[in-house]
């Protein structure tokens, strides 16, 4: 086991800095999940603790050693790829084992490692295949038994469920849960999906343009984001934004905090529009509200609504959030706070 | 209706184009089978005869009773796997390395393998022959295969399959702990085979048939290759025996379509690869 940290890390891809003087701890035995838009520079971090691809600059320790000049090979960690990176030409057995043999485990021993590895993961009557007649959730179960088998003190993830179809991901997605429950191992997680980060994570690690925006329980991400980007980036449909109208602040809320009514109600904010359009999901609705100067995503349990009806929406004030010109969120103790609710309650209806 | 008649015509047209290319190259193929087998008389006869009245196996007797045959086949057979086994030994790295690695010079490199590649034997015979004489190599085998130890095309062709190999393979496999060696012999030459085999035979056939190279460079029976061996039966009698020449031809090709037929599979799939998505 072991923890990792990056201290004043750059990487530069030909001219390009994709990551200046990053600073991150990751802690021992957590699932930490990267997470952010595609190119925001998760999966270089990832490759750099792999030392797939080295930093330009800065220190990358893991467990307190710095492993800048360590192979990859002998950093103690294992990485399971977005497109699994099996070895075609081997059989699953020899998938599995391969590191095994390269790091001079004996034969004894690596059976019955491959053996057990392989009842875990189900693919037990599968050693003796070959990849190419595996389905891909086979596929990735290999990925997985190859990384486990080596006992590695940091497990890598790079966007392994994307390749999945969506009910295989939602059961692997638990059965990731539960293997690190059970290996206590740490686990660094990259994923462009808000969805597998806040199913999985212990903490959430945000990043944008190569910059970490918000690092975090998923809980306190959804509750407490630190900026608009943090904001719009967890929760589907993303928090609603509008203009304040004073000092470039703008205010936000969640979909899902919003309550739809035919008539105006007495919440503190409240406008009016018409649904434009309604999307049926089964255990809940999404409405698009349009009004004169606003589109906003409200999402209802109860499918009470027509499109082209005319709604009010309303937010509660304990619901709202406001950010500065810069995008950072204003905190209920900001000197401010009282204003900009005061101002929000001037636009009721506009 | 229209359309339906026109699907004929179509595959009317189609079949004898298709015919005609087959014919193009396996008249040749076959007119050599046949003389192969009729007697001097057969050959000389006009028309030309197709099948001959009584096949003569003895052709292929006399054939090899003309020199010795013996000898040249063991040369062509050292020549040709030495050139197509130190071919691999210095292949497969490069290529590898022109794939997988980034360096200084790279390309530079690479360009200067493609222009090695672009000129022709005719050019350098000569200054190779003078140099192989210096060397005291005249006598023996070498100057055969001393100029084939590298392959420009083979170079070229294994470094694109590689080049479509994933990056993440290899990258699993250095976090297997794998060293470069083990990579290459584990993982790169498992899944180029189809590349491989397709640069082997292509080298086979090239040096198997060579007549210009081991003609410039020997001058004696006992380092000569097949074909010259072949060439040579023309002039034994002074008039040309084409029933003893095409005999000695169809023992000549016979092994490259022996390891044709090994070959075939794989080389189609060197030019249609899948990998595991």
């Amino acid at each position: 086991m072991a923890s990792i940290a990056f201290e004043r890390v750059t990487k530069t891809f030909e001219k390009n800095v994709v990551i200046k003087d990053l600073d991150l701890k990751i802690e021992d035995g957590k699932f930490t999940v990267l997470v952010g838009p595609s190119g925001c520079g998760k999966t270089t971090l990832l490759r750099m603790i792999a030392g797939i691809d080295p930093q330009t600059s800065g220190k990358v320790l893991i467990g307190g050693r710095d492993v800048t000049r360590i192979a990859p090979g002998q950093r103690g960690v294992a990485m399971v790829f977005q497109n699994y990176a099996i070895y075609p030409t081997m059989s699953v057995r020899d998938n599995i084992e391969f590191g095994l043999k390269n790091n001079k485990v004996g034969k004894a021993e690596r059976n019955q490692l491959v053996e057990t590895i392989s009842s875990t993961v189900g693919l037990y009557d599968y050693l003796d295949r070959k990849p190419s007649t595996l389905s891909g959730g086979q596929r990735q179960r290999v990925a997985l038994a190859r990384a486990m088998v080596k006992k590695p003190a940091v497990f890598l993830m790079d966007e392994p469920l994307s390749n999945l179809d969506a009910k295989l991901r939602a059961q692997m997605r638990i059965e990731l849960i539960e293997l690190h429950k059970k290996l206590g191992t740490t686990f660094v997680y990259v994923t462009h999906d808000q969805v597998e980060a806040m199913s999985m994570a212990d903490t959430i690690v945000l990043m944008n343009q190569g910059v970490i925006q918000q690092e975090a329980a998923p809980d306190v991400m959804y509750r407490k984001p630190s900026n608009l980007f943090a904001a719009q980036f967890i929760g589907v449909p993303p928090m609603n934004v509008g203009e304040l109208g004073v000092e470039g602040v703008r205010f936000g809320f969640r979909p899902e905090s919003a309550v739809l009514a035919d008539e105006a109600g007495d919440e503190h904010f409240s406008i009016s529009g018409r649904i434009a359009t309604r999307e049926m999901l089964g255990s809940e609705t999404l409405y698009q509200v349009r009004g004169a100067n606003h589109a906003f995503m409200i999402k209802c349990t109860e499918d009470l609504f027509t499109v082209d009806q005319e709604v009010h929406v309303g937010v509660a004030a304990k619901q709202m959030y406001f950010f500065g010109a810069d995008g950072k969120r204003i905190d209920e103790d900001h000197h401010r706070y009282r204003d900009y609710m005061e101002a929000l309650r001037g636009k009721r209806n506009g | 209706m229209k359309t339906f008649e026109f699907k004929y015509v179509r595959f009317a047209v189609g079949l004898v184009l298709k015919a005609a290319m087959l014919m193009v190259f396996i008249f040749p193929f076959l007119w050599m089978i046949s003389t192969s087998l009729q007697t001097f008389r057969e050959t000389l006869s006009f028309p030309p005869t197709w099948i001959p009245a009584v096949p003569q196996w003895r052709n292929f007797i006399e054939a090899m009773s003309a020199g010795p045959f013996l000898t040249y086949a063991k040369n062509s057979v050292i020549v040709t796997t030495s050139i197509i086994v130190i071919q691999m030994l210095v292949m497969i790295p490069a290529a590898y390395a022109f794939a997988k690695y980034k360096f200084i010079g790279k390309n530079v490199l690479f360009g200067m393998i493609l222009l090695a590649f672009m000129i022709p034997g005719q050019v350098t015979f000569i200054p190779v022959y003078m140099m192989m004489a210096d060397w005291g190599l005249i006598k023996t085998l070498m100057p055969q295969i001393i100029p084939f130890m590298s392959n420009a095309f083979g170079i070229f062709l294994l470094r694109q399959y590689f080049m479509q190999i994933p990056e993440e393979i290899v990258e699993a496999a250095r976090l297997d702990n794998a060293s470069e060696f083990k990579i290459m012999w584990n993982i790169m030459i498992p899944m180029a085979k189809p590349a491989l085999a397709t640069v082997a035979l292509f080298s086979f056939v090239s040096h198997w048939n060579d007549y210009f190279w081991p003609l410039i460079m020997t001058d004696s029976a006992s380092i000569r290759p097949l074909t010259l061996g072949i060439a040579m039966l023309r002039e034994t009698e002074g008039i040309s025996n084409w029933h003893i020449i095409m005999a000695g031809n169809v023992v000549l090709v016979v092994p490259i379509l022996i390891v044709y037929l090994f070959c075939s599979k794989q080389i189609v799939k060197a030019f249609v690869y899948s990998g595991i998505k």
